[in-house]
Order: structure tokens, then C-alpha cells, then sequence
């Protein structure tokens, strides 16, 4: 069974992030970059699928600039096989679908996939777009947001658990497929001593647009479908107020504040 | 040039979710200021009383797909349909509520209409006859001014956000649209539904959520926190180190990657404001912290705060709160 696993390179969880003086772009300088995390899940499931199978391949994508390609030797590290960074300076400003429209076709390059798996969402952009978009392109069936995936047997089919409000959906869905992963689905695992080692010899393949059967209308800022404006901090909130007293009194006078000043309640 | 609103009115369980009437809301302002008509589109099987309540917001018409083909949710079957519910009003803008489905459908229906869509937008309007968004990026740690270019323009707002409409009489025509799905090309469908336990108001979609961080240190102790949510009508949720530490489900996680609320009250006990946690709850209108610690930094982003022992605090509370509201 052949996986592909999407993986992008974004700010870390705790990475403070600053408007540029621009005010149409991010401060990148000083900012620590990591696998996005939902990812992690993405290429843990892969390496599980794999191992338990046998006689499957893990390849990891990742689109963007350079440091595409250490999030790349961090999933070659925790197992990955193959490693594919695709990078063009016409992919930049690309929309999510001008950027799906480039992986599908990535995809397909290398043979195509049984199964593609990413995050829910990058947690930069946070556009949970790209995979159903890929899904769409290459005529997969998808499942979004799964905590939970099996396999059958003969590879052709797979049950999943997907969260949604209020509780969890089990989608069946017939192979090949795009799955995007969610928190709860493993525990990654740290990429060990060995595995690092090994992951700095491999080769990385290297994909640009001259690779792909697409027009340079179809992909980055040529196909935008939108134009950022600009970045905003967040709102100020007004000061607290802070209520003294004893637990008694504080919580009367909370309940009261809410009623009557905040209107909440 | 195509004008007009079209707004997804997700069904569960035969009836309208709450978040379709704050798109309906949102729609209505972007026809004010010259968007065009609002329509509603509902997808289903036997979803009659859904289309009577959504023939209730004020549309200028409901289209509705229904079918044994639709039974069940299926992404395909669902993109097919609102396909051809687009192509029959016509519309430039579509809205979604930014929930698991209406996530799920808009990222594939704006692929195959090579249409701009916006994620879990705080803000719609419109400029010079575009959609115009705002919406939290990097986890909400910034947020994102956006213009669409494109021929259709879709978004999904995020709960909370818009002014629900009231409704009032069954006035909205209703136009059912033919769509033929063979069951052979549908390779994704939900087989089945699994409440989380009881009647609990989803977190996502609370007006009032009351959260608890490791300073609760056991997951029993979690029942004074419910209990508290029950007198207000609200959900609970827990913080990261909450969950981690296992007191509580994933599934109640409010955070970067947990869930993201945006409720009129939030409530946090006991829980110290790490970032992560922030930008999952910091849009909320009015944010009340109880904490031992003066110097935690949940009480920079709250409205009221009282430093204390939550043990001692949350029965008061809970106590004082049902004396207010009447209830037993």
C-alpha cells in the first residue's frame, strides 16, 4: 500500500506571533519552526499502517520554502521511506486550492496513493482546505478530523471516526482515500538517535513546477482567489475587575455583575 | 453579475442546527448592503420539519435536496447537491456554519467550484461587491483581513458570532431540486452517529462554558463544575493541562488544539492562561476567571476576576447562581 503524508512546516504552538510593519505579512525572523501538529499524528498513522501491513511505503510531501525540508528529516527520522519537497518560487501566495491543485498533482507523480493523510488544519493559516480540496482533484472520498481509523483486511476499505459537535460520526469509506487526522488519533513518536541519523543521509526528491502537468496560471499568487488586506492584532479586552472579599460575598457579587453590569446572565 | 446569498442549513437529527439562524443573520446584513437575496439550501432525507422551521428565517427561498441518497451524510452526495442548488438561484456568496460538516462540505465544494472560501470567519461584509472577512489565523493569535477575487465567494462563520433571526411565519417558497446520485460513486458515508454522553449542550455551540484546569486535580472533582453548568444551561470544558494530566476527554479541550469558543460567558477555573489556551476562548464576550494565583495570566484577557480557592469559590457560585435564576 502506497501513503502519502502531507506535512507542512509552521510556527510552533507556543510562537509569538507579530505583525510585520507592513502590516501585510508575519515576523518570521526568531520564529521557531516545527512539524504542525495534527501532521504528526498524519505521518505516526502512516508508519502504523505500514508496519502493521507490510509490503507498504510512507511518503511524506511538504510544500513551502527551504524548511519544508526539515520537517521533511523529522518524519524521514520517526520512519517515513520517501521524502518529497515541492518548491517553486511560482507555488508563493498560492490559494488552498491553487496549492491542492499542486500536491494532487505531486501525488499523482509519484505513483499515486492507496491512501493520503494530513492534518485537520495547519495552525497557521488554520484553512483546513487543502486535503478535500486534494480529495476533490484526484476523485478520493474523504474523512475529516478522524480520532480513529481501521483498515480492512484486503486494503480496499476503511472505518474511521470523525468528531463533530456533540459527538463522533464512523464514516466507511472505500480506498483510495484522503483522511485528515486529529488529536487523539496516537501518540507520535519522538524520531530516535538512529532514525535521525538516518534520516540526514536520505535523499530528498525535489518537485517544481516544471515537473507538474500545470500552467504557472494555475498555481501561487496567478491563481489567487482572494487578496489578503491585512494582518490585525487582537481586540484589546477592557481591563479586569477584580472582586474582593469572601468566597461568599465574591461569588453574590460575581452573579450580580453578570445580571447587571454584563448582562450575560 | 450573479448576485445573492445562498446559505447551508446543516440538519441533525431532523432539525435545524442553532447556527443556521446566525447565518440567515449574517446573510440579511450582506443583503443590506446590496448582496442580493438570501436563499437556504437543505440537504437530507425526510427532513420536512427542518424545511417547515427553515421556511420560517425569511429567505426568499428554500431549496431543498432530499432523497433516500441522502439518508446519511456523505461528502460527495452533499457537494453534488449544493452544486446544483448553486447553479439553480444562482448565487455569488455562499455561507456555512464553521462546524465539522459545514467544514468538511465547503472545502470541497469550493474546489470544484474554484471558489475563494473563507474558515471560521468572525466577520462577513462586503467591498466594492466582494466578500470581505475577518478571521482568526495562526491559532487565532492574529487576525486576517481578506478580499475574495473570484466568481463565487464562500465562507463558514464561526457560532456566536452573528445575531440569530427570530423567524416568523412560514413565508419562504420552497424549490426541491433534482439530484440523481449513483450510489457506486459514493466512496464516503457515515454509518453512524455516537452522542458523547447525554443531553449536554455542545461546547463549540454553548452560550456559557465553565472550564476547569489541573488545579481541579481529579476528574471527579470536574462534577462541581458541571454542576454549576447545569444551573447556567451551559457545557463544560477543560484546559490542555486537564487533559493531559486526564481528568478530562480530549473532547472538552478548549485551546489551540482543542476546541475553539466563542460564548457570551466563559468561566475558568483554575486555570492559568498559557497561550494555547487563550486563543481558544479569548473572543468570548465577558470572561471570568477564578484563580489562586494574582498573577496568572488568564486575568489579563478577563472581565471579572477573583483570586481564590475554586473549592471554596465554585459552590458559592453555583449557589448564588440558582438563587438568581429561580432554579432548584
Amino acid at each position: 500500500m502506497n501513503i502519502a503524508v502531507l506535512v507542512k512546516s509552521v510556527p510552533d504552538t507556543e510562537a509569538r506571533i507579530r505583525i510585520a510593519g507592513d502590516g501585510a505579512s508575519i515576523e518570521t525572523q526568531g520564529v521557531k519552526f516545527v512539524m504542525n501538529p495534527y501532521d504528526e499524528f498524519a505521518v505516526e498513522e502512516a508508519i502504523r499502517i505500514r508496519d502493521k501491513r507490510g509490503d507498504s511505503k510512507v511518503t511524506v510531501i511538504s510544500m513551502g520554502p527551504d524548511r519544508a525540508v526539515e520537517v521533511l528529516r523529522t518524519a524521514l527520522a520517526m520512519g517515513a521511506d520517501e521524502a518529497v519537497h515541492v518548491s517553486d518560487p511560482a507555488f508563493e501566495g498560492g490559494s488552498p486550492q491553487a496549492d491542492a491543485r499542486v500536491l494532487a498533482e505531486t501525488i499523482r507523480l509519484i505513483g499515486g496513493a492507496d491512501l493520503v493523510l494530513g492534518g485537520k488544519q495547519a495552525i497557521d493559516d488554520d484553512a483546513s482546505q487543502v486535503c478535500a480540496a486534494i480529495a476533490e482533484y484526484l476523485e478520493m472520498p474523504q474523512a475529516q478530523i478522524v480520532t480513529e481509523l481501521t483498515l480492512s483486511d484486503d486494503g480496499a476499505a476503511a472505518t474511521a471516526r470523525r468528531r463533530v459537535e456533540g459527538g463522533d460520526e464512523i464514516v466507511e469509506l472505500r480506498l483510495p482515500a484522503v483522511v485528515t487526522c486529529e488529536k487523539g488519533l496516537n501518540e507520535p513518536r519522538y524520531a530516535s538517535l538512529p532514525g535521525i541519523m538516518k534520516a540526514k543521509k536520505k535523499e530528498i526528491r525535489k518537485v517544481t513546477l516544471a515537473d507538474l502537468p500545470l500552467e504557472a496560471d494555475q498555481v501561487g499568487s496567478a491563481a489567487a482567489t482572494s487578496r489578503l488586506v491585512r494582518y490585525h492584532p487582537l481586540p484589546e479586552r477592557p481591563p479586569v475587575k477584580m472582586i474582593p472579599g469572601e468566597p461568599a460575598e465574591q461569588a453574590k457579587e460575581l452573579v450580580r455583575l453578570l445580571r447587571e453590569e454584563a448582562k450575560v446572565i | 453579475m450573479a448576485q445573492g446569498i445562498l446559505v447551508f442549513a446543516e440538519v441533525r437529527e431532523g432539525q435545524l442546527k442553532a447556527i443556521n439562524r446566525e447565518l440567515v443573520g449574517a446573510a440579511q446584513l450582506l443583503a443590506a448592503d446590496g448582496a442580493g437575496d438570501v436563499f437556504v439550501a437543505l440537504v437530507g432525507d425526510g427532513i420536512d420539519a427542518a424545511v417547515e422551521q427553515a421556511r420560517t428565517l425569511g429567505a426568499s427561498r428554500v431549496y431543498t435536496v432530499t432523497g433516500p441518497a441522502f439518508a446519511q451524510y456523505a461528502t460527495q452526495a452533499w457537494t453534488a447537491a449544493l452544486d446544483a442548488v448553486l447553479d439553480a438561484c444562482g448565487a455569488k456568496f455562499v455561507l456555512f456554519g464553521a462546524t465539522a460538516m459545514g467544514r468538511d462540505l465547503s472545502a470541497r465544494l469550493a474546489a470544484r467550484r474554484a471558489a475563494a472560501l473563507f474558515t471560521d470567519c468572525t466577520e462577513v461584509a462586503l467591498s466594492d461587491g466582494n466578500l470581505s472577512v475577518r478571521r482568526p489565523v495562526y491559532s487565532g493569535k492574529v487576525y486576517e483581513e481578506r478580499v475574495a477575487t473570484s466568481e463565487i465567494q464562500m465562507a463558514s462563520i464561526r457560532a456566536n458570532v452573528y445575531a440569530p433571526v427570530a423567524g416568523g411565519e412560514a413565508t419562504s417558497e420552497v424549490q426541491a431540486v433534482d439530484v440523481s446520485i449513483d450510489a457506486a460513486s459514493i466512496g464516503a458515508r457515515v454509518s453512524a452517529f455516537e452522542a458523547s454522553g447525554g443531553d449536554t449542550v455542545d461546547l463549540t455551540e454553548a452560550e456559557i462554558v465553565v472550564s476547569g484546569g489541573r488545579a481541579l486535580k481529579s476528574a471527579e472533582n470536574f462534577a462541581i463544575l458541571q454542576e454549576l453548568a447545569e444551573v447556567l444551561g451551559g457545557a463544560v470544558g477543560a484546559s490542555r493541562a486537564a487533559v493531559d494530566a486526564g481528568y478530562a476527554p480530549h473532547s472538552m479541550q478548549v485551546g489551540q488544539t482543542g476546541k475553539v469558543v466563542n460564548p457570551k460567558l466563559y468561566m475558568a477555573f483554575g486555570i492559568s492562561g498559557a497561550i494555547q489556551h487563550l486563543v481558544g476562548m479569548r473572543t468570548s464576550k465577558v470572561i471570568v476567571a477564578v484563580n489562586k494565583d494574582e498573577n496568572a495570566p488568564i486575568f489579563q484577557v478577563a472581565d471579572y476576576g477573583i483570586v481564590g480557592d475554586l473549592f471554596e469559590v465554585v459552590p458559592k457560585l453555583t449557589e448564588a447562581f440558582r438563587e438568581r435564576l429561580g432554579k432548584n
